[in-house]
């Protein structure tokens, strides 16, 4: 069965048609082409599908597409503005918070998530709310790094 | 936030030339080149882990609508493995299954659904046969073979001596011998494996995209496997999240790709699940060591004896040159007078295992760190005092002939005793916290290639254009470590010149030079050295052109990087676009190449078997500390911060070198606390990222990091290798601060809290 959904992706409206059954994840790669989100495991375990919902982090790969009709949706494509990247991706660029770049997408949307309810986190608050997210390659250090410099950069006037 | 203009040279922290497109969404991995209309491509998997396949019934799975092709180890006849003297797997198997996973069938169909239906009609006819899950029941007199050419199921006995070890444990002060057991673990790249096959059937072409460190050894293999000649393939390395290891060698399900692409004749995306990575495997061996040392009373080594022995797996992959590793490495970190090693590499009916970062070496090393650490305690010796008097002094030459030529170890420890407060903290921690330490090291690349070619052991081009932009076509793959920053770097060096001229292609074989991959820590070292040779030819054919345009000698020109002009003359000279037009006249686009071959005194002594495993042009050092603390109510075991100084030569790059350092040390420390694959009766039960425990940000350390520079006299600008040597230190540094913490020894690895809480109360007492 397919069903038409309506939702915002990165700040633009889109109605598709869509498998009742579809999962997010391969809505936002295979239907809105986004595939800067990632799948790195069986559902659920690693991060690497976290996209923003109404601000929040979600893991795409464990919500159905149809769960978000009517809602914003926003993945690593749409934080780029004209195309200057936003303060986190310029910290995780700048101080190499990003290695062979797989988790990159989903840590920055869960930091993202993060700056958006609470600008100036604790490095606890930090590692708490990226817990969710595997990284395999920078034992987290430059991350964190990366999620403190935005942050601070923030919160200058 | 206003961007830093890109910054050239090396020696500066540098981000990734390739890191923008990674904190974008813009990289393409191989899953995100899948095609709208693609074959969806799936593996039936043996479900069981020994047995006769007396034969596969695919008939109703071909019948299916919507299935392009379904193969079968009848469509493959050539085994596959990465040592030429090695190669007993088959992409699907034939005959017999060794391992509850094995590929067996695989399918292409119009989509997932459609392959999932297929598999499901496929019959395979297994007559079970008796299977063996550990090391010494394979190697038991009754247990059966896996491979008929293999007795007591052994790949390969290495027995190694030097020196007189009976007179070294004779003029000991205290002489002990230990034996570990270190759990197999998994590399857990993020990006789990997928191949993308297109074959054009009207030209006999195949292209391949892959999950691969070593893009040539596939193109090789595939070639092989599919008995076409390697003009007809293609492979790119897209996008690579991580490796560790795990990708250096061709892997079946590319051979299977490609099997299935040629037989649909058109284009199969072929995506592994976690689980089936894990299948897949090729990590690190769980493995039983026993150690001996002698120590004199001032703790000089007087003597080691090592045995290893290594649950292989069912297939070969790179056994051979792991359980050698783990001898071979024993040698050149300490001055040790006499070494024996006796190794076994032993077939099970289990996944594969293969390299993983610090390859054979890490669970040797840990050990050999632990039990030294044990002996010096019970000498009243300091374990930074036990490792200063024996330092080996560069120049020097092991027993197993490996060549330290550079060796910053002493500084290592002195900044990690300092920086941890070492002296003043230790034994005034409160109860259940202690500190640990421990060194290790490794290779910057085998200087013997597997592949006995005669080529040299690395080569890249330049190409110089009337554009006036520098393009660099290196093979060396870029798996997130971050080789193709390192390249540009270098260029950039030699030149000078605006690092906006500059651009990396890398890892298309029908594009950049044949490199041999990344592994062994080979690429900074090798590729580093062919580039500065690339980039000096160029830059004297342009100082060469500089200097006809100005009417002077070459050298007389300086190189200002984007300005040429006669030393001492106060004129205005020639910009780099007018010497690129000056150099193109006559000649047109100008390719240049650098190319570097380890010398043959550095690939190992003939007269020792086995010398050119661990045979390297530089070997990396590194020192650590760990503070750790363990609940005393349920063993689980914290560690809150790591000091490790690594002696890397020159950090080219000194970012990325710090990431690689904190990225090793924080694996040692999923090895020491949670890692573990765990199989029962042959079938994964942590085949998934939640059963499995990588640390998350929750529970790891912090990681504070200092760079020691020796500069190695045959590195790129000094350079040797930074991402493999401090793994294996952190384990071992984890294990001595649980002890001080708790004042138990840790001899099976991971601490888990289980594993503690029996240490805390044996047998449940």
């Amino acid at each position: 069965m397919t069903s038409v959904l309506d939702l915002t992706v990165n700040g633009r409206a889109r109605q598709d048609l869509v498998e009742d059954s579809a999962l997010l994840l391969d809505y936002l790669r295979d239907v809105a082409g986004l595939t800067g989100t990632k799948q790195g495991c069986d559902g659920g375990e690693c991060g690497a599908c976290t996209v923003l919902v109404d601000d929040r982090p979600r893991l795409a790969c464990s919500t159905l597409a149809h769960q978000v009709a009517g809602r914003r949706v926003e993945t690593i494509e749409g934080q780029a503005k004209r195309g200057r990247m936003s303060r986190l991706q310029t910290a995780f660029h700048e101080r190499l918070g990003t290695q062979c770049g797989y988790c990159t997408p989903g840590m920055i949307m869960a930091a993202e998530g993060l700056l958006r309810r609470d600008p100036a986190p604790s490095p606890e608050a930090i590692r708490e709310a990226l817990s969710g997210n595997l990284c395999r390659c920078t034992g987290y250090v430059k991350i964190i790094e990366s999620v403190q410099a935005a942050a601070t950069e923030e919160a200058a006037p | 936030m206003t961007v830093l203009p890109p910054k050239g040279g090396i020696g500066v922290p540098t981000p990734l030339v390739d890191g923008i497109e990674k904190v974008t969404g813009r990289a393409r991995y191989t899953a995100d080149l899948r095609p709208a209309d693609a074959l969806a491509g799936a593996i039936l998997r043996s479900p069981v882990s020994h047995g006769i396949l007396r034969g596969v019934d695919t008939t109703a799975a071909e019948a299916l609508p919507g299935v392009l092709a379904v193969v079968t180890g009848a469509d493959c006849a050539v085994p596959f493995g990465v040592l030429p003297i090695a190669r007993n797997e088959y992409p699907l198997a034939r005959d017999r299954v060794r391992y509850r996973g094995e590929p067996i069938a695989a399918v292409a169909a119009v989509d997932d659904r459609t392959a999932a239906q297929a598999l499901a009609l496929i019959r395979a006819d297994i007559a079970p046969l008796p299977a063996v899950f550990e090391s010494a029941k394979a190697r038991g007199p009754k247990a059966p073979l896996l491979h008929d050419d293999k007795p007591g199921n052994i790949e390969r006995e290495v027995h190694q001596s030097f020196g007189d070890v009976e007179a070294g444990f004779a003029a000991a002060a205290l002489v002990r011998e230990g034996t570990f057991t270190f759990a197999e673990v998994n590399h857990v790249h993020l990006e789990p494996n997928a191949t993308l096959a297109e074959y054009d059937p009207e030209r006999d072409r195949l292209t391949l995209h892959t999950t691969t460190q070593v893009p040539y050894y596939v193109h090789l293999t595939v070639a092989q496997c599919l008995e076409v000649d390697t003009a007809r393939i293609r492979v790119v390395k897209p996008f690579l999240g991580g490796g560790f290891g795990a990708r250096t060698e061709a892997l079946g399900f590319e051979v299977i790709a490609a099997l299935l692409a040629r037989k649909a004749g058109g284009t199969v995306f072929l995506p592994l699940s976690r689980e089936d990575t894990f299948l897949t495997h090729r990590g690190r061996p769980q493995a039983d060591i026993t150690l001996k040392l002698g120590l004199t009373a001032d703790g000089r080594l007087t003597a080691c004896a090592a045995t290893c022995v290594q649950r292989g797996g069912a297939y070969a992959g790179y056994g051979i040159i792991t359980i050698l590793y783990a001898g071979a490495l024993l040698h050149g970190l300490y001055d040790i007078p006499a070494v024996t090693y006796d190794g076994w590499r032993v077939y099970t009916n289990l996944p594969p295992c293969g390299a993983m970062r610090g390859h054979g070496t890490v669970d040797m090393r840990a050990a050999f760190e632990a039990l030294l650490d044990e002996m010096a305690a019970d000498l009243g010796l300091d374990p930074f005092a036990v490792r200063r008097v024996n330092l080996l002094t560069a120049p020097a030459t092991t027993l197993m002939g490996q060549k330290v030529l550079s060796n910053g170890l002493a500084e290592c420890l002195d900044w990690v005793e300092r920086a941890s407060g070492w002296h003043k903290r230790r034994g005034s921690l409160p109860p259940g916290r202690g500190l640990g330490m421990a060194c290790s090291h490794y290779v910057s690349g085998t200087s013997k290639p597997k592949h006995w070619t005669g080529e040299p052991h690395a080569v890249i081009n330049l190409k110089l254009d009337f554009d006036g932009a520098i393009t660099i076509l290196t093979g060396a793959s870029d798996i997130g470590q971050g080789s193709s920053t390192v390249v540009a770097q270098v260029v950039g060096e030699v030149l000078g010149c605006d690092p906006g001229r500059l651009r990396v292609i890398s890892s298309d074989s029908a594009v950049t030079p044949k490199d041999n991959g990344s592994y062994s820590s080979r690429v900074t070292f090798m590729v580093g050295n062919a580039t500065i040779q690339a980039a000096e030819s160029l830059k004297a054919i342009l100082v060469e052109a500089a200097a006809r345009r100005l009417d002077a000698a070459p050298d007389q020109i300086e190189c200002l990087g984007e300005t040429f002009r006669v030393a001492g003359i106060q004129d205005t000279g020639l910009s780099f676009g007018d010497v690129v037009r000056e150099a193109l006249i006559d000649t047109g686009t100008i390719t240049v190449k650098g190319t570097f071959t380890c010398p043959v005194e550095f690939q190992g002594d003939k007269a020792i078997r086995g010398s050119a495993i661990g045979a390297s042009m530089g070997f990396s050092y590194a020192a650590q500390v760990a503070e750790c603390s363990v609940d005393p109510v349920t063993g689980r075991v914290t560690v809150h911060k790591l000091w490790v100084a690594a002696d890397v030569g020159r950090a080219i790059n000194p970012l990325a070198v710090e990431g690689q350092i904190q990225g090793a040390a924080w694996m040692g420390v999923g090895q020491a606390l949670s890692e573990e694959t765990n199989w029962r009766d042959g079938r994964g039960i942590a085949t998934n990222l939640l059963d499995y425990r990588v640390p998350t940000t929750a529970d790891s350390p912090e990681i504070e990091v200092h760079i020691v520079e020796s500069l190695d006299p045959n590195g790129p600008f000094g350079a040797k290798e930074a991402s493999e040597g401090p793994l294996a230190g952190s384990i071992a540094a984890i294990m001595n601060a649980v002890h001080d913490a708790t004042g138990v020894r840790a001899r099976a690895l991971p601490l888990s809290p289980e594993r503690v809480f029996e240490l805390f109360a044996p047998n449940g007492a």
